[in-house]
């Protein structure tokens, strides 16, 4: 697939890592442009990227444009923006797609309006009409109810939220091209960054097991329960908007349509009641396992399993037992 | 130091009811209140302006009730606040809407930095802040988490990224947008809100912003995106499977259900 470009992804990267969200448009994009009949670019800004480049064409870019200068190696976002802004003026893709990350939303929105055109933003789907017009669908309203966006100004672009899209499987045998574009570097964009440091904490979107609570945890110091089995699974503690709020728990730990969208393995709701906002960022977990006192509550009909029952009864008991189970496998071992 | 706060009065997000119908919010099921993040916003703005001096100015577009948004403003510490509100102003897209707030900036001429809160309750879209930005053409730092400094023609800012802090420095006029985390936004008395009655709040139209920039970015004609259809997410529905029992037989059957789903040796 070559000639026009269909879709132009933004990989993001920090450190030198893509952002798997990348790989994730990559996939839908792809689709994107084979409808179009056109090819599916991506554009990767940075320093050292190549074996980085590679992997965008094995996840089904067509075709590359890297722009690396040891100057791009962090994100500014006018450096970015001007380099982005630069290359669709002379590519002229139908649509943009923008990972949903803080990242994201903070470049997407420069270039667009450098561009004066449209950006829908945290898509949840994308599709095509029968005219080749991007569908960009987002949630509205605190998640309760979904929209359908067409922009008509070209290129449409969209921030995507993670998690939301499947990747394409990685092929090595996938043939694509690298172009190297000359980064322009403004002198002075402004923007002076002094430090970087990781901030540490959890990374929550990435959890292949999630032990949340929600508000019918008693007190703050009870997450500690919530830990330790947390811990003992090789899990992280997640959590419904109530406790952020209340400052029990910090906020990298919220599920939910204002926190993190996730979908791990197995997602434990313990007191969770399930309002629309937190289903909407939980409900492509594999295995929802619920603990609730109430069986009224809408989180156990979005469950595989569930309990009518006390927390405090239940993860003090799941903890013995899986303690013993980890100390006859020691034992096992020895 | 001129500071100018971007506010956005919206439905109480809790409350308010959708009318499907017409496809849009139905503001008359739930009261208006000030958008929280933009609390922070002017919270942050008249910090700054506590310790080196100057003019906090609050600005919103909206209907006229939105007045009401900057009279809650104006009692927080806000020295003045413009309204810009026109039927020509209605239906604006994030870029329209940035497009218009930028237009307002521009005419009130000399400013150094401008605050938003990171994004709105309502709109959720984290986008206009920077489109303001960008249209202003200055620079940004989107999700500041703490002011460190402000100094003559800079700002020194924490900004949360995905992984990381990254401290920066953005030459003014610089547009930063805020997270919660900033501050703790404070009440006002009652003696500020009597005050802030007195106060009065210049309103902006149409004709006062197509003097300095062009009116067919302005309002539905001027954005881009269109709402095609609106409907209610079907939830996937799982065929619950209960678990009863005493504590101990449902902590066995759920480490039988991990030791199925290969989560457990």
């Amino acid at each position: 697939m070559g000639g026009e470009c269909g879709v132009l992804v933004f990989a993001e990267q920090e450190d030198g890592r893509i952002h798997n969200v990348v790989y994730e448009l990559l996939g839908k994009g792809r689709d994107l442009a084979n409808k179009l009949g056109k090819s599916l670019c991506a554009v990767l800004l940075g320093h050292n990227l190549d074996e980085e480049a590679k992997e965008l064409i094995y996840y089904g870019a067509d075709i590359v444009y890297l722009f690396d200068h040891p100057s791009l190696k962090e994100f500014d976002v006018i450096k970015y923006k001007h380099n982005i802004v630069k290359l669709v003026n002379s590519v002229k893709p139908d649509i943009i797609l923008v990972g949903a990350t803080r990242i994201g939303r903070s470049l997407a929105p420069r270039v667009a309006a450098a561009l004066r055109t449209g950006l829908t933003a945290d898509c949840v789907d994308l599709d095509l009409d029968e005219e080749g017009n991007l569908i960009q669908i987002r949630p509205a309203f605190s998640g309760n109810i979904m929209a359908q966006i067409k922009t008509r100004t070209k290129p449409q672009m969209a921030t995507v939220r993670y998690k939301m899209m499947r990747p394409l499987a990685r092929d090595p045998s996938r043939k694509g091209e690298i172009v190297k574009v000359d980064a322009e570097i403004p002198e002075d964009t402004g923007i002076e960054i002094l430090g970087k440091v990781d901030a540490g904490g959890i990374n929550i979107s990435e959890a292949e097991i999630i032990v949340a609570a929600g508000r019918g945890l008693k007190r703050p110091e009870d997450l500690r329960l919530l830990e330790e089995l947390a811990s003992l699974l090789g899990g992280v503690v997640g959590s419904s908007r109530p406790l952020v709020d209340a400052g029990w728990i910090s906020r990298e730990h919220q599920v939910g349509f204002s926190g993190n969208t996730v979908k791990p393995k197995v997602y434990f709701a313990f007191g969770i009641s399930g309002s629309p906002q937190h289903l909407f960022g939980m409900r492509d977990s594999d295995i929802i396992i619920a603990v609730n006192k109430d069986p009224s509550a809408p989180i156990i009909g979005v469950s595989d399993y569930y309990v009518i029952g006390d927390l405090y009864e239940i993860i003090p008991t799941l903890i013995h037992d899986l303690k013993k189970v980890r100390s006859a496998l020691t034992h096992d071992e020895e | 130091m001129n500071i100018i706060v971007l506010i956005k009065q919206v439905p109480e997000i809790e409350k308010v009811r959708f009318d499907y119908e017409k496809g849009r919010l139905d503001r008359s099921s739930a009261g208006a209140v000030t958008n929280p993040f933009d609390l922070n916003a002017l919270e942050a703005a008249v910090q700054i302006r506590e310790r080196v001096g100057g003019v906090v100015t609050a600005i919103s577009m909206g209907p006229m009730q939105a007045i009401e948004s900057l009279r809650d403003a104006l009692a927080r510490g806000a020295d003045r606040a413009i309204l810009l509100s026109d039927e020509r102003f209605a239906g604006a897209d994030t870029l329209a809407t940035a497009y218009t707030l930028a237009a307002a900036i521009k005419r009130l001429g000399k400013f150094d930095l401008v605050i938003c809160g990171e994004k709105t309750v309502d709109g959720d879209t984290a986008q206009v802040g920077p489109e303001v930005a960008e249209f202003l053409g200055i620079p940004h730092a989107a999700y500041v988490e703490e002011i460190l400094d402000v100094e003559k023609g800079w700002i020194i800012v924490r900004a949360r990224m995905e992984r990381s802090y990254y401290l920066m420095r953005l030459r003014l006029p610089a547009l930063i947008t805020v997270t919660k985390d900033i501050n703790n936004p404070r009440l006002p008395s009652l003696k500020d809100k009597l005050r802030a009655m007195r106060m009065p709040i210049p309103v902006w139209n149409y004709t006062d912003l197509s003097e300095i920039a062009d009116p067919k970015y302005f309002g539905l004609n001027g954005s881009p995106t269109r709402v095609i259809k609106v409907y209610t997410p079907i939830s996937e529905k799982r065929k619950g499977q209960m678990i009863s029992g005493s504590p101990k037989e449902v902590s066995q059957r759920i480490l039988q259900i991990l030791r199925e789903n290969k989560i457990l040796a």
